[in-house]
């Protein structure tokens, strides 16, 4: 028990996938302007990554293991993630059309996201049980929903801030970025797996 | 079996599966969206300006094809053709559309109204506003500092040299993006129609009102008692026209020469109110027995 929340932590906030492994930069960048969108975004990213990560386990261990073709990995998630958000997507457009209005346009910008490729990858790579796919897909999750939520908290502050014309945008955004990904810096060591 | 064709086998299998899966549930939980939806959006400006209400252009369209309660007039921008159009792909009922423009109701230059105090802030009215209410002497008047003419979509406002919006007529689409940006609340949508306009917003009595600007109305009712037809009603010390009154019967505008501070005007768009432009449109107005 006692590893699996080490793990969750871990994958949450010393290892966070978008501010120590710059991965899913696009969207956090993306999507980081108002924090009521970030905030959607951050779930759709959670449910998703988690959902993409249980379905890649079982085709990595039940068929690229079996036949020896761990060589296909990569191109075979990239398969799977991208139907699987299109399923989702229909699934969520008929049952849950509240939801849909509220994730509709991030769930197809994920479909292409290198943070969702970036867990399943992982897992395979440290041959991961399924109980640990499954945390560290839910930990990395939420690690990029605090990163993205901080992101768009600071931007809207930076609204009323006197910003220097030549930094304008995503010239200060970037600069933020760094800033908080030297704060996260500070939690590293803290857990080891 | 050699790798190549195990490799080619298993992908083909992987996709053709996702393939079958996508296809077999789209069957299932497809929606059948409405055609008519996309053709009614095809009409709309999209300008995505919210101006009727509803998120986007889509949206409305949606809306208004599904709802029936939805009005087909709804999209300022687009005016009356635009509405004309939806009524007619929808099958409603065409509501003849009142053209409008935004206009700033105050007259207030630097001239005019005094400062409170000397503001050096961010330039925002939103952040000016926070301090005592900004910097001009006059609480209810426009700030000048342009946060309506960056919220302009259509770039229709431009911030005059006396620190007044000035509204280019031709280009305002009447989508009241400025009007709920405006922190003082001193810009609404008028009828184009209007034959006269006041050009204040102080709601303060009239000795305030007067001491803070030299153009405010001063809720004296002058305007109101030498109108025939009923067109004019005080509200807070402000003298408030009722546009369709005043554009239906109104013909000779006997308010424009009674009022004491020459806060009522001749309804003229696209110049500050109370510069020597627009006291040359007045007098040509007045000498034209209107």
């Amino acid at each position: 028990m006692e590893e699996y929340l080490k793990l969750f932590v871990a994958s949450a906030i010393t290892n966070n996938f978008v501010l120590t492994q710059f991965l899913g930069l696009c969207i956090f960048f993306g999507v980081s302007k108002n924090l009521n969108a970030s905030v959607g975004m951050g779930m759709a990213v959670t449910s998703v990554m988690t959902l993409s990560t249980l379905l890649a386990w079982a085709v990595y261990n039940y068929i690229l293991i079996p036949l020896g073709l761990q060589s296909l990995m990569l191109i075979s998630f990239v398969l799977l993630i991208a139907s699987f958000v299109q399923l989702l997507e229909m699934i969520i457009k008929k049952h849950a059309p509240a939801l849909y209005n509220m994730w509709g346009i991030y769930l197809v910008l994920i479909a292409t996201n290198c943070i969702v490729l970036a867990v399943p990858v992982t897992n395979s790579e440290l041959h991961s049980d399924f109980i640990t796919s499954l945390i560290r897909a839910l930990g990395s999750g939420v690690g990029f929903a605090l990163a993205i939520i901080l992101m768009a908290s600071l931007r809207e502050k930076l609204q009323y801030a006197d910003v220097p014309k030549c930094l304008h945008g995503l010239g200060i955004s970037f600069i933020l970025a760094g800033m908080l990904a030297l704060s996260f810096f500070g939690f590293s060591g803290m857990i080891t797996l | 079996m050699s790798t190549p064709i195990l490799i080619l086998l298993i992908l083909t299998s992987l996709g053709l599966f996702f393939g079958f899966i996508l296809a077999y549930s789209n069957k299932k939980f497809g929606i059948e969206i409405n055609p008519l939806i996309h053709i009614v959006e095809d009409v709309l400006p999209k300008g995505q300006c919210g101006a009727c209400g509803y998120a986007g252009c889509m949206a409305y369209a949606e809306a208004v094809v599904t709802n029936p309660d939805v009005a087909p007039n709804l999209c300022t921008p687009g005016k009356d053709p635009i509405a004309k159009l939806v009524a007619e792909l929808t099958g409603k009922a065409a509501a003849p559309m009142e053209p409008q423009i935004a206009q700033v109701m105050c007259a207030g230059t630097h001239s005019k109204a005094g400062k409170a105090y000397e503001y050096s802030g961010i330039q925002d009215c939103i952040a000016a506003n926070l301090l005592f209410g900004g910097h001009k002497s006059c609480k209810h008047g426009c700030l000048g500092l342009g946060t309506c003419v960056k919220a302009c979509p259509f770039g229709a406002m431009t911030m005059s040299a006396d620190g007044l919006p000035i509204i280019d007529p031709d280009k305002c689409t009447a989508c009241n993006k400025c009007v709920s940006v405006c922190p003082k609340q001193v810009i609404s949508l008028k009828p184009l129609g209007s034959r006269v306009r006041v050009n204040c917003n102080s709601k303060d009595k009239g000795a305030v009102a007067k001491k803070a600007c030299s153009i405010a109305c001063i809720g004296c009712s002058l305007c109101m008692r030498q109108c025939p037809h009923g067109a004019i009603k005080m509200e807070n010390n402000l003298a408030v026209v009722d546009a369709k009154i005043c554009e239906t019967q109104c013909s000779n505008a006997l308010c424009l020469s009674k009022c004491p501070t020459k806060a009522i005007r001749p309804f003229v768009t696209g110049i500050v109110p109370g510069t020597e432009s627009e006291k040359s449109v007045l007098a040509a107005y007045l000498a034209a027995g209107k």
